[in-house]
């Protein structure tokens, strides 16, 4: 003798709870199949590591709303250009670093992690390097020696000194420029990068 | 002095403190003994969350204190680090709680589930230590297995990584084995899943990775699915087991809300993950799905209000513990303001662009951590205490009530006032840095040098303060609550 409604039923809302915890995981398995193949390294999303040779830019495009990373012709970093691996290899060892040295726990990427510092996403392309030929030297002098070439903008913030070796050094510019390449869907919105004062 | 008589004076000084707070472990089941270890340690834990928070948030106001000795990252990374501890050993314990109850049967394995604890509590103490003393390393894998792997949340190393993956592997062999040794239910299956999830999920951000947005996509796998889904179902889980415990709720309505719950909260969960991939490098479809389903994250949550409100009401809120009541009714409403209400008001994409990555974020980080878990620990915490004290009237008319009523209080309104802080900081922010300034660095120093982020950040450590204090009273309360008390709980039985 049953005659318990369905939607008051212990078992009827246990296999509800099977089958949508069964469903909506599956459904993210295959996502994070096509996600994950959309953005490997070398993808139209995120660029291939020598992308470090290119000028890379941030454009608004008035038909998407949005601004998109252009890469355009040859642009050194430190005056060389890197094959693949060898771009990979300086960008590891930038991200390493960027790990080791705890930076998230300050600053965000891509816009994740600790609001103390500014967002490191689109740092590359920055205004606050003055001019494109200054860029390379203030960042090497900046992350050795942040407490000498402090950039508080009247905050009074300065970032400590952290140990960063010069290869280190170089290896974050790397991975800052690499990063500026990634396709990150419009965001952040309406950045003025150091080209548009150009 | 020598070592010997700094020892014997510690020592006593522990006899002395064990006197006075007069608790007895013989009232206590075995693996409630094992639970109120875990306990004690979340405690210290939450303690140290505070006071490192309380650290960060003066750097916000005078950014020169303790400059290169302990920085922000290392405060603030002590800070979450510290609360996903304590919430992650308050669950174990609430588990290894009723543990025992549910399965009606005695604890198997408690012999490696002791160990677990102090392998488990020598390597947190360590971690930390680490955290504090030797911060940052060369940006070489040895400072990502050793010091630290600076991924936010998850920022122990891989060492401690591996260490966590055993413990909880231990953790769920008591459970499993106990369970089918005794009686299985509905709880305890749901649990059990829950578990699976819950640890297999860790592995996920167990990995280096070059390609920084496969590293975030699984990064967010850990953090998101552990705090939106699987701690929400673990915690759906002690809150079916506490309504029955308390209010005599009967099992079938709470097993049959559990399985709603989980229903709901997967159902919208585990894909409204979707929410952290709109900016990250991951293809466009992320925000509508993501949007979409992250939308619908409060509804199980509006579902757990009601279903805990009802109880109480329909059993006249007559129970023997009213602290713990008091803490699960704050539990079911900071879940539903703190994830739901302030979850969504910055999920959809449209506001999200301008709203990432400033202090809404952790404006609503603040009150859903407090909200969702902060609060069933506390529950748990005097469940333990009344009978740790052996089963006494913990009801209405205990002495010095004034004691949990004021903690409450203070701890709610704590959170609450740096929660509208922040909340007023990230408005500001949003506007300022992200929508007219364009999220450059100048963008971002002009929004936080703006007079009404800087007030806030004053109201956020003043609100701080307001916390900790309640934190302190809440701490004596329970060291001291039930002292003395001579009346006994009633049992509570179903109905």
């Amino acid at each position: 003798m049953n005659e318990e409604p369905l939607w008051a039923s212990e078992s009827f809302w246990k296999k509800v709870a099977i089958w949508v915890t069964a469903g909506s995981f599956l459904i993210l398995v295959v996502l994070t199949l096509d996600s994950l193949s959309q953005t490997s390294a070398g993808g139209a999303r995120v660029p291939a590591y020598a992308v470090i040779n290119k000028k890379v830019d941030y454009q608004y495009q008035e038909k998407l709303h949005k601004s998109i990373p252009v890469i355009g012709e040859d642009e050194f970093l430190f005056g060389q250009e890197f094959s693949e691996e060898e771009a990979r290899q300086l960008v590891d060892l930038g991200k390493k670093t960027s790990q080791a040295k705890n930076c998230m726990n300050c600053h965000t990427l891509l816009g994740n992690g600790a609001y103390y510092a500014p967002d490191l996403t689109k740092a590359w392309l920055d205004q606050g390097w003055i001019s494109t030929e200054l860029r390379e030297d203030m960042m090497m002098k900046f992350l050795m020696a942040p407490e000498k070439n402090a950039r508080t903008y009247g905050s009074n913030r300065k970032m400590p000194n952290l140990g960063i070796t010069e290869a280190e050094a170089k290896g974050l510019i790397a991975f800052l420029k690499w990063m500026s390449s990634i396709d990150t869907n419009g965001f952040p919105y309406n950045f003025k990068t150091i080209y548009a004062e150009q | 002095m020598n070592v010997t008589e700094l020892v014997e004076k510690a020592t006593t000084r522990v006899k002395d403190f064990k006197a006075w707070v007069a608790l007895d472990s013989t009232n206590l089941t075995d693996g409630q003994q094992l639970a109120v270890k875990y306990f004690t340690v979340a405690v210290i834990l939450f303690v140290a969350q505070i006071l490192f928070g309380l650290l960060a948030a003066t750097q916000f106001i005078w950014p020169g204190f303790l400059y290169e000795f302990l920085d922000f990252n290392v405060n603030r990374m002590v800070h979450i680090n510290a609360m996903v501890v304590w919430m992650l050993y308050g669950f174990i314990g609430s588990i290894y709680w009723l543990l025992e109850d549910e399965s009606q049967t005695e604890i198997v394995g408690l012999k490696l589930g002791n160990l677990a604890f102090w392998v488990l509590t020598a390597a947190v103490t360590l971690v930390v230590l680490v955290y504090l003393l030797v911060q940052i390393g060369p940006g070489k894998d040895s400072s990502l297995w050793l010091i630290n792997e600076g991924r936010e949340y998850i920022e122990a190393p891989r060492w401690a990584d591996i260490g966590i993956v055993v413990v909880m592997l231990i953790f769920f062999y008591n459970v499993v084995a106990t369970f089918s040794k005794g009686k299985w239910s509905g709880i305890a299956g749901v649990l059990t899943l829950d578990l699976v999830a819950l640890a297999g999920l860790y592995v996920a951000g167990m990995f280096y990775m070059t390609n920084i947005t496969h590293e975030q996509y699984w990064w967010w796998w850990v953090i998101h699915l552990w705090v939106e889904a699987t701690w929400e179902v673990l915690v759906g889980v002690i809150m079916a087991w506490s309504l029955m415990k308390l209010l005599g709720v009967r099992r079938k309505i709470v097993q049959t809300w559990l399985y709603i719950e989980v229903a709901l909260m997967f159902g919208s969960g585990i894909l409204g993950l979707g929410h952290h991939y709109f900016w990250i490098g991951t293809p466009e479809y992320w925000l509508t799905i993501g949007g979409f389903f992250s939308a619908l994250e409060p509804i199980p949550l509006v579902a757990m209000v009601v279903h805990a409100v009802y109880d109480s009401g329909t059993h006249a809120f007559k129970n023997g513990n009213h602290p713990a009541l008091a803490w699960i009714i704050a539990h079911a409403f900071g879940n539903f303001f703190g994830a739901g209400v302030w979850g969504f008001m910055h999920t959809l994409p449209q506001i999200n662009l301008y709203t990432h990555g400033t202090q809404w974020s952790a404006s609503h980080g603040h009150l859903a951590f407090f909200g969702a878990y902060a609060t069933i620990n506390i529950a748990f915490f005097y469940l333990a205490i009344q009978h740790w004290r052996g089963n006494v009237w913990m009801g209405a008319g205990i002495a010095n009530a004034w004691r949990w009523k004021w903690a409450l209080g203070l701890l709610n309104v704590g959170v609450l006032g740096m929660t509208i802080a922040m909340l007023v900081a990230g408005y500001e922010q949003s506007f300022i840095e992200r929508a007219v300034e364009g999220s450059t660095w100048g963008g971002y120093f002009t929004a936080q040098n703006h007079p009404s982020f800087q007030s806030a950040m004053s109201w956020r450590l003043m609100f701080g303060l307001v916390t900790a204090a309640g934190l302190g009273l809440l701490v004596w309360d329970l060291l001291t609550t039930g002292k003395g008390e001579t009346r006994k709980a009633q049992v509570i039985t179903q109905h």
